[in-house]
């Protein structure tokens, strides 16, 4: 399916009208915050019929982070000499103590930097030859390459005071856990496009294969999400389960093979906390042993945490698709993008800032 | 004239006065400034619109313009969008230790380019040196008078069926000053919009009373803008996305940095309200005015969505638009 051809309102109407004309109930987890984000910036809730019910998953990769990840890195801000360079969705997420925060600390005199890549960070530590500059590499397996190259590059060139703090994560585990747990009321899935790119048709196989889910690798236009929601519910009606690649302008069968050598040259499995989630096994990438130089929970003697603190924060039971934001007793009364309770709210693509932001309106 | 401004051209001194004599008065020169007074005094107003704003905005040379073009039409546009014609400018310059006298020399030449262009006198002014790493290499104030010409601007008379204008393309300053501070998108076209309004304010307000309010759209972009029209009023504003001129190459820097167009800032376009019997108008004379090339109506004012700027987007669908909430940032995928 060609997006260009397809983003015209006319085809869009006609794709409403023959959903319109399905009555069954249907549930639709969008994994990725991104499409999160397009599907409330392009107001595609607002023309789907209501039997059809979009739920956002565990896809926002700051939404996932453990409270305590944020606690570590705020505690590194705190060490001479250190400079901390980030993604800036990171920068307004609170700690366990709600006033702190890296923006918070960037006006206390932390030197906090936000960068657009790791290699931008790179180029940071080359400049500031007597700081240990740290990066903090979060995402899933869409980021994860670039963190990769960095640490190769630092490698390279011998820049020695550059490490990583790797908190990438994997899309398959999580999936499955998510799949396994009590109440799992999923429908079909909206895969996201920018992981297949990486991990290719064959990442998300075991979806079909395995449980059976009908599924949707999709990308990230009004066009694309709305043929992948029409496509995924002919799925459901029918009973024919299939993965099927409507972001095929991106996403090739076996993905990026270069992204994949390089996360497998740098990277191992982990077991990883998932922020309202829990511990699941083997869903994270840490940097293999022989790159411990690099690795900034070794420079620094990070402790990481098997269990997740979540408050009163609800933001777990959103990124489960067991709540909607606006289902959330906190959600827009204490529960703001200005004062966030949870990663939800703070992340520019978590399903509560895109429903307090867009969608307010229901 | 040293090459660097050292605190010593900050003391009130000698240097200060060398400063003053061969760095600004060749460039400001009128007589109301080359009397050297503590102040100006000026004659001839009845009504004044009176407005003043700071700038620090790095880097201070940005694709489009600098710091002294925006300090000059940030003032000088704020009096245009309350129906005055500027006047008089004073500027203040806090200036950090080390600053190359070179680069003083460029916003210096631009403030008076600018100036001149919109016939606005700099009439008084100050300068401070502060120490090295006090500052963040030159900070700008400047204040603005000048006459109030049209006293009609009021948001309580924006009503219902009223159209809204944009005088051209959205989100231009915002995302040329991001990718110029991040060295990204340097193959992109991506220049500041800053300019002055005077010209463009002026074919509007001669519309007269049909013009119910201007303004130009700076931080927070055209939809913290229009949230501010409505604030406290019973309407809302209905918006077509498609009617929305962006470029696009500032739509594939915001998809590239996850940063929405409408939110960002604009230096040099007016957001306007007019009665819908002059909208068709008012865009067409904005089409003949450099700068209103690309003016158009993109949305309307409606009492069927209250208090709310409402956007609906090229597939049909409905959004709300609030106002921005904290700054942009860019995102992680």
């Amino acid at each position: 399916m060609l997006w260009e051809e397809f983003n015209k309102s006319d085809a869009v109407e006609n794709i409403i009208r023959i959903l319109k004309e399905y009555k069954k109930r249907i549930t639709i987890m969008e994994v990725c915050g991104t499409h999160t984000m397009a599907i409330a910036k392009f107001g595609i809730k607002s023309i789907l019929p209501k039997n059809i019910r979009l739920i956002s998953g565990p896809g926002c990769p700051v939404c996932v982070t453990p409270v305590e990840i944020i606690d570590e890195i705020i505690k590194l801000s705190k060490i001479k000499d250190v400079i901390i360079t980030t993604y800036g969705d990171m920068i307004k997420v609170p700690g366990s103590n709600s006033d702190e925060s890296l923006e918070r600390r960037k006006a206390e005199g932390a030197d906090i930097r936000v960068v657009y890549s790791p290699m931008d960070a790179l180029e940071i530590a080359k400049k500031n030859s007597d700081k240990e500059i740290v990066f903090i590499g979060i995402g899933f397996e869409t980021t994860a390459p670039n963190s990769a190259v960095a640490v190769e590059t630092a490698i390279n060139e011998e820049i020695k005071n550059f490490s990583l703090f790797s908190i990438h994560k994997r899309v398959e585990p999580v999936l499955r856990h998510i799949i396994n747990m009590d109440n799992f009321e999923v429908n079909g899935f909206l895969c996201p496009g920018n992981v297949a790119v990486i991990i290719g048709e064959e990442g998300f196989e075991f979806l079909v294969k395995e449980y059976k889910i009908p599924s949707v690798i999709c990308g990230f236009e009004a066009g694309d999400i709305i043929y992948s929601i029409y496509r995924l519910s002919e799925m459901i009606k029918n009973n024919t389960p299939f993965l099927e690649n409507e972001y095929i302008r991106a996403v090739k069968k076996k993905g990026n093979e270069k992204a994949k050598a390089a996360i497998d040259n740098y990277f191992e499995f982990c077991d990883d906390l998932w922020r309202g989630i829990g511990f699941i096994k083997n869903s994270g990438y840490k940097l293999k042993n022989e790159y411990s130089d690099f690795d900034a929970t070794k420079k620094f003697s990070i402790e990481l945490k098997t269990c997740d603190y979540t408050g009163l924060c609800r933001c777990g039971d959103v990124i489960k698709g067991k709540i909607e934001p606006f289902e959330c007793e906190f959600f827009s009364r204490i529960c703001t993008p200005e004062n966030p309770l949870g990663p939800c709210m703070v992340s520019s693509e978590g399903a509560c800032a895109s429903e307090y932001k867009y969608s307010r309106m229901r | 004239m040293d090459d660097i401004i050292t605190l010593a051209h900050g003391s009130g001194g000698k240097k200060t006065s060398q400063l003053i004599e061969e760095m600004f008065l060749p460039y400001f020169d009128n007589e109301e400034l080359s009397k050297l007074n503590d102040g100006a005094i000026l004659n001839g107003f009845d009504k004044i619109v009176f407005s003043t704003d700071s700038f620090v905005v790095r880097p201070f040379f940005f694709p489009g313009g600098d710091i002294g073009k925006l300090s000059v039409c940030g003032t000088v546009n704020d009096i245009c969008m309350c129906g005055g014609e500027p006047k008089y400018l004073s500027i203040s310059l806090i200036i950090e230790e080390g600053f190359k006298t070179e680069n003083l020399k460029r916003i210096i030449e631009s403030i008076s380019k600018t100036a001149d262009e919109c016939n606005v006198k700099i009439v008084t002014g100050d300068t401070k040196v502060v120490e090295r790493g006090k500052g963040d290499g030159i900070y700008i104030n400047t204040t603005g008078i000048g006459y109030l010409k049209y006293d009609f601007l009021d948001k309580n008379r924006i009503e219902d069926g009223d159209m809204v204008i944009v005088s051209g393309n959205v989100g231009d300053h915002g995302v040329a000053v991001m990718a110029a501070r991040e060295e990204v998108f340097e193959s992109m076209n991506l220049v500041s919009d800053c300019m002055p309004l005077h010209e463009l304010s002026k074919v509007i307000l001669e519309y007269g009373n049909n013009i119910k309010i201007l303004r130009d759209p700076t931080r927070g972009g055209i939809a913290t803008t229009l949230n501010e029209f409505i604030e406290g009023t019973e309407i809302g504003i209905e918006l077509f996305e498609e009617s929305i001129p962006i470029s696009e190459e500032v739509n594939k820097a915001c998809e590239i940095l996850g940063i929405d167009p409408l939110y960002s800032a604009n230096e040099g376009k007016i957001v306007a309200v007019v009665s819908k019997n002059v909208a068709n108008k008012v865009v067409n004379t904005l089409k003949k005015i450099k700068g209103g090339e690309k003016a158009a109506i993109i949305g309307k004012v409606t009492s069927k969505v209250k208090q709310r700027v409402v956007l609906k987007t090229s597939i049909g669908g409905t959004r709300i638009l609030t106002k921005l909430s904290g700054s942009q940032l860019p995102r992680i995928c």
